[in-house]
């Protein structure tokens, strides 16, 4: 039975080929060009908005509010998961596949100058365009993709130093006064500073964040990188110092968001660098003991607030939309005051809006409002580059090594800077 | 498998008055097993149109996409345009670990980038396959054996060793990521302060111990389907002939369940050989845990050319490793169902 010698090893091939062809599923060959940004800027009838998991209940009753007001230009939601990977990759499916159900997509900030790259985005200008002013900057800056703005701000995210008021007095304005009250931490036996250091993206925010602060910055006005200046040596150099003489406490590199508010909640920090959802759980939740005496700030730079890392989604028009006009007018509702409003009173997400961080109703409600909004406003965006998957790549793993004192700052960067070359140069 | 290919195993008979026809048939006895034939056919083609669809053309598509070249971006623009044809390059620069120059051509991958990566993943995902079959099997075995035997609440402990295997992997590796945790169980447990996820040792050994808990129950059950094939007469009459435990377990034992235990083993192997979720949790592929099968997923979101050129390579290494363990470890997979009853021609 020869057939079946040689079947045996043809049907193996053929079970494990499903491994190849499940890796092969996620692409769709070399896209370029994108679609027409000229076509259906007057159409007008029902589209879909796409966004992840509503785990607050913001979209749907935004969205009934609009279907009121509008009954020939109804918006259907298209829930993705809550996980920000897979929402990229299924935004990616749909807008190669040219799907022109996907007319309004939320999309993260470091998104949009790939898919922008792509052609899948309409850029907002001419009949397109929407009202930007009383937008804090940063946030503009973040939808902005070579001098064209492709995404709408809706919501915004930075970061916030919070403190032990009862240890504290007055909270530090820099980073070297941070690093001189960690005396305060030692005499109580506790860790002084920490943020997010796992190597994940929240060590590329915590790194860009020391960067920027000390008047660095990864990528220059061109989109190239220049990391080999001293400023940002310095920059990472300062953790990696406080990694060195304790200041962060050792175990900090294996901290995501919540594995660090857990040790701030449960006493062991002085400071922490984390987002403002965390104001929320350390004040209500049972097991926090830092309840009565949590201080907020914003983020120490060198002799001033530092420059946090911008978070936040906004939201894009496709190219292949067949309804382009309802489109932008629904993307103008979603940044209008008093959805942003709701946004903030029922999401706890930032609004985009500068006036509303002085809202008396929001400012009671949500106490950390005018911490984040100088926050936001010395915020600078994540490098705004099609290549940020290599470019974060390249942060975290070269940050990463240096943290752990396995190679210098300098040596880090320059090792950074290379790779980020390399992903630009394409292959 | 391989006997239910209907067509090409009924039809020789036909051919050459084999024994399976005694005396002579009449015509219509020929026509009816020719149109058997195609009738079988026909049953066959949608399975055999399903395969091609969800195996053959995706295998196709990846490795055409693995010659073409990744976009590039247009400076001028700032728009991505398509890459073009790349040769067999994007298999070159893997293989020897070359990036993309920013003045054109290439130069050794600096860190940081995932080409620079390629050996040390293939070490990685080896390392890891080695060691956890190694525990699985020996862990397993002894499973097996205690399961094997009757005693009361069997079923229950059967049930019971099933739980880990039961359990998405993606949840069992959040849940070893809280117990690895710096202020979690693990550490609790033994009074220690060990950087669990942060360094690279303990980071391999977490991700050891999560994968061997998961998986031994897999092994265990295999096992056991095998121990139980095994006739107690057998045992019997070793004991009347005076063998020892040891002799028992090692003349009968091993030998009567070694073709259930390759076919367990093989599975394992190929099954880490892909290892992705456990390490891509635990560490996201820090500290020396990136496996190729994170190395593909990382590199998709970077360009999906040379992500295709990868998990052709990768197929090609499991491939590889697969074909060894059935031509030259004995492990029969596919052989065993056909080969009882038809004998050989």
């Amino acid at each position: 039975m020869k057939s079946r010698k040689f079947l045996l090893p043809a049907a193996t091939a053929g079970i494990l080929a499903l491994t190849l062809s499940a890796c092969a599923g996620g692409g769709g060959g070399g896209t370029t060009g994108g679609g027409d940004a000229e076509a259906n800027l007057e159409g007008r009838g029902p589209i879909t908005y796409v966004q992840g998991k509503d785990n607050s209940n913001v979209v749907r009753p935004l969205l009934d509010k609009w279907n009121a007001a509008h009954p020939d230009e109804q918006v259907t939601f298209k829930e993705q998961t809550d996980q920000a990977d897979q929402q990229h990759d299924d935004l990616v499916q749909n807008f190669q596949a040219k799907n022109e159900n996907y007319d309004v997509a939320s999309v993260d900030v470091i998104w949009t100058a790939e898919f922008a790259a792509r052609g899948w985005l309409q850029p907002l200008e001419g009949e397109m365009a929407i009202d930007t002013d009383g937008m804090l900057e940063p946030t503009i800056e973040a939808g902005t993709y070579q001098g064209k703005l492709y995404t709408a701000p809706v919501s915004s995210d930075g970061g916030i130093l919070y403190y032990r008021k009862d240890l504290v007095a007055t909270p530090p304005k820099t980073w070297n006064e941070m690093m001189e009250m960690c005396s305060i931490a030692k005499a109580n036996n506790i860790g002084c500073y920490s943020g997010q250091f796992k190597q994940y993206e929240g060590l590329t925010v915590n790194v860009s964040e020391a960067i920027n602060s000390a008047g660095g910055s990864v990528l220059d006005e061109q989109g190239n990188p220049s990391l080999t200046t001293p400023d940002a040596e310095q920059g990472l150099q300062n953790l990696v110092d406080a990694f060195a003489n304790g200041n962060i406490p050792a175990e900090a590199i294996t901290y995501q968001e919540e594995e660090s508010r857990r040790a701030f909640q449960s006493g062991n920090l002085l400071f922490l660098r984390n987002w403002p959802y965390v104001y929320n759980l350390a004040t209500t939740e049972g097991s926090s003991v830092v309840k009565d005496v949590l201080g907020m700030t914003a983020l120490p730079g060198e002799d001033g607030p530092g420059a946090s890392t911008l978070g936040g989604h906004n939201a894009a028009i496709s190219v292949y939309s067949k309804n382009k006009a309802t489109a932008r007018d629904f993307v103008k509702f979603l940044i209008e005051e008093e959805q942003q409003k709701f946004f903030a009173t029922q999401g706890s997400l930032a609004p985009v809006l500068g006036s509303l961080y002085e809202d008396q109703e929001l400012v009671a409600k949500l106490p950390y409002l005018p911490v984040l909004k100088t926050s936001i406003e010395n915020a600078v965006p994540r490098p705004v580059t099609p290549f940020y998957p290599a470019v974060t790549k390249a942060i975290q793993e070269n940050s990463y090594s240096a943290l752990k004192g396995e190679k210098s700052a300098e040596q880090a960067l320059a090792d950074m800077q290379a790779s980020i070359e390399s992903a630009g140069a394409g292959s | 498998m391989a006997t239910e290919l209907g067509p090409t195993s009924v039809k020789p008979p036909a051919s050459g008055g084999t024994p399976i026809h005694h005396g002579p048939k009449g015509v219509g006895e020929d026509n009816k097993i020719l149109s058997q034939g195609k009738w079988a056919s026909w049953l066959l083609a949608p399975t055999i149109i399903a395969l091609g669809i969800v195996i053959v053309y995706p295998i196709i598509s990846a490795i055409v996409m693995s010659l073409q070249k990744d976009a590039g971006l247009d400076p001028a623009t700032g728009l991505f345009t398509a890459g073009g044809p790349a040769g067999i390059q994007n298999y070159v620069n893997w293989i020897g670990q070359q990036c993309a120059a920013p003045g054109g051509g290439t130069v050794a991958c600096p860190p940081g980038t995932l080409g620079g990566q390629f050996w040390s993943a293939t070490a990685t995902t080896f390392f890891f396959t080695i060691v956890t079959v190694t525990f699985e099997t020996v862990l397993g075995f002894w499973m097996a054996m205690i399961m094997a035997r009757t005693f009361k609440g069997r079923s229950m402990v059967r049930a019971a060793v099933l739980v880990p295997w039961a359990i998405p992997t993606a949840v069992t590796a959040q849940l070893w990521l809280f117990i690895f945790a710096f202020e979690g169980i693990a550490n609790k447990l033994f009074n220690a302060s060990i950087l669990w996820t942060g360094s690279e040792w303990p980071a391999k050994w977490a991700v050891i111990i999560a994968d061997t808990w998961k998986t031994t129950p897999f092994m265990a059950l295999l096992i056991l389907a095998g121990l139980q094939m095994i006739p107690a007469d057998v045992y019997e009459a070793a004991k009347v002939d005076g063998a020892t435990a040891w002799q028992r377990f090692r003349m009968i034992t091993l030998p009567l369940v070694k073709p259930a235990l390759m076919v367990a083993i093989l599975f394992r192997t190929l099954d880490a050989l892909r290892m992705f979720d456990l390490p891509y949790i635990l560490t996201q592929g820090a500290n020396n845990t990136t496996t190729l099968s994170i190395l593909v997923i990382n590199q998709i979101r970077q360009g999906f050319n040379s992500a295709a050129a990868l998990s052709t390579i990768t197929f090609i290494i499991i491939f590889l490793v697969a074909f060894i363990f059935v031509r030259f470890l004995g492990a029969n997979v596919v052989e065993q169902s056909g080969a009882t009853g038809k004998g050989k021609k």
